[in-house]
């Protein structure tokens, strides 16, 4: 159903680093839910609109006024590293290039 | 609350009391995970009618300045900036959060043994899981370690716990509650709730919580009822549907043979009983984990190391970000993120993801049909009691397969509601699940109210 290959493509796309141990598990266990999926192939679904919502709802709009909202400080805190008034992560431009 | 009532007890002693109570009794069950201060020096408590009342909050549910971390390790430290609603409504009414309760990570889960913190028991019978994944907010309310619980399902996740704990749950219709400050992992399906003792806590606590919220535009514009008023002890003329797929293969028969009574005395107390079909009910589960799990994987790339929680750092950005899901996320959380991740990616986009979501049409249209000739459903909430700690925690097909009756109402956002009905002959509580039309959560009050004034298995003790 699913093979090694694009499990580990696949954790590329979601950003997460496997393991190959890990791969291989979820290669096996993902192969049984999606061929669970297959009964969903034999529902005649031709003329069916899909889903993707309950509630129909449509540009829920507000009025563009001021009001209060997190300061810096609250939004800063919350971060795992931050440097005046910067989230901090690791260089993402590669310098050797310029 | 017959001591309130008879003046006997002063909501603000409640707090103290409770919390010897956790102190003694949680070691073995481990339903909180976290308590709000130490109640022998008192804490401020806020204003409002119910003034110091203490309640259990699932830990996927932001109170400011508390760790808030969906017993995930990649939220690790994360103190929201701000209030749930539901959190800002119960505080408006002098409702506090009394501790936070344990659940499968990111809500992932019918067992809550997915938890970073460890497992929660049954207090029914300690060897066994106390459902999932609002596990540690429907154990503290059958073992009288809170007075009632906020919960959240999005596929069962206060339904299923209810019901393996011998508890009231709701859930309630999609757009009812605000979602502002619920930790999301599915949007179109998330919903909180209450989990309480008995039908008129319920009651009481979606007077409090339930409401349009212009912080939450999916929360809906309706009219908001005094749901108390529904609690009437007369059902007679009611039309109640019995979904014949409800009762098909997988269902223990320790579990069917309470429901079955149930269904008689319903019919005793005057409801019209009938047997209708939700045809395509049977596909639930294949579509909601195809929904579910899309929907996750979009709400948790937000989880990378960079605005909050765990961080784990690699030679460069891209590598931070992998290495800090791999170790931030557990095993469930993986695998759920991965099969979204699929089912989303170019090439299977149309099989799986297009394909659920018009399956998901033909679901909820079975439901307009059925609710064209009946006022509510009933059934079974869960097709076996409470299983065994790791049993079905190495087989998650399986585990999905638990939540198989309680997944239909989420995909088609109707209000649900657990109340018990039973024991199993091992002494284990069953529930009783009825459904109801979009906002119609009153019908279900008034049954699950006439439910239980007429039987007594709310008030069994431990």
């Amino acid at each position: 159903m699913i093979d090694l290959e694009t499990v580990q493509y696949v954790a590329t796309l979601a950003r997460i680093h496997l393991e190959k141990e890990e791969s291989e598990t979820l290669t096996e266990q993902l192969s049984k839910i999606l061929f669970y999926f297959e009964s969903l192939k034999k529902i005649n679904t031709d003329t069916i609109q899909p889903t993707s919502h309950v509630i129909f709802l449509q540009n829920v709009f507000r009025e563009d006024t001021l009001k209060k909202s997190l300061t810096q400080e609250d939004v800063l805190a919350i971060a795992p590293k931050h440097q005046g008034p910067f989230i901090k992560v690791l260089r993402v431009i590669d310098t050797q290039g310029i | 609350m017959q001591l309130f009532k008879e003046k006997k007890l002063s909501p603000r002693e409640v707090a103290p009391l409770l919390w010897e109570r956790v102190k003694r009794s949680d070691s073995s069950l481990h339903a909180y995970i976290s308590l709000e201060g130490d109640f022998n020096t008192p804490v401020p408590l806020p204003e409002g009618p119910f003034r110091g009342i203490p309640i259990a909050v699932k830990d996927n549910i932001c109170v400011k300045g508390r760790l808030t971390t969906c017993c995930s390790k990649i939220l690790e430290g994360f103190r929201p900036p701000y209030h749930a609603t539901a959190i800002e409504r119960l505080l408006a009414n002098g409702i506090f959060p009394f501790g936070r309760t344990n659940m499968d990570e990111f809500a992932f889960g019918s067992s809550t043994e997915t938890s970073c913190y460890g497992i929660t028991r049954n207090p029914w019978d300690k060897e066994r899981i106390p459902g999932g994944s609002s596990g540690g907010s429907a154990a503290a309310v059958a073992a009288d370690e809170a007075i009632w619980a906020l919960g959240s399902d999005t596929g069962g996740s206060i339904r299923q716990p209810a019901s393996l704990c011998g508890v009231v749950g709701l859930k309630p219709t999609y757009g009812r509650i605000s979602r502002y400050g619920l930790i999301a992992f599915a949007s179109s399906l998330d919903q909180i709730g209450p989990l309480t003792k008995d039908v008129e806590d319920a009651a009481i606590l979606m007077n409090l919580i339930a409401g349009h919220d212009v912080m939450d535009s999916t929360s809906a514009h309706v009219a908001l009822p005094d749901f108390r008023r529904s609690l009437r002890n007369d059902i007679r003329g009611l039309r109640i549907g019995v979904p014949e797929e409800h009762f098909t293969q997988g269902l223990d028969p320790e579990v069917e043979a309470p429901v079955r009574e149930a269904i008689e005395t319903l019919k005793r107390l005057g409801a019209k009983i009938q047997s209708v079909s939700l045809p395509h009910s049977q596909h639930a589960v294949a579509v909601y984990y195809i929904v579910a799990p899309a929907e996750a994987s979009s709400n948790l790339a937000r989880f990378d190391g960079v605005q909050y929680g765990f961080r784990e750092e690699g030679v460069d950005l891209l590598s931070t970000y992998g290495i800090t899901r791999a170790k931030g996320f557990g095993k469930e959380a993986k695998r759920r993120i991965m099969l979204g991740t699929y089912a989303l990616s170019s090439g299977y986009y149309d099989a799986y993801y297009l394909k659920a979501m018009k399956v998901r049409t033909l679901i909820k249209k079975d439901f307009d049909e059925a609710f064209s000739s009946c006022d509510c459903l009933v059934g079974p909430v869960s097709p076996t009691a409470a299983f065994r700690i790791g049993e079905k925690l190495n087989d998650p097909l399986t585990m999905y397969l638990s939540d198989i009756y309680t997944i239909p109402a989420n995909l088609a956002g109707i209000p649900a509601m657990s109340i018990p009905c039973g024991l199993t002959k091992g002494g284990l509580p069953v529930g009783l699940q009825l459904l109801a039309k979009p906002f119609a959560e009153e019908t279900l009050f008034r049954v699950a109210y006439t439910f239980e004034q007429n039987t007594a298995f709310h008030e069994r003790n431990l």
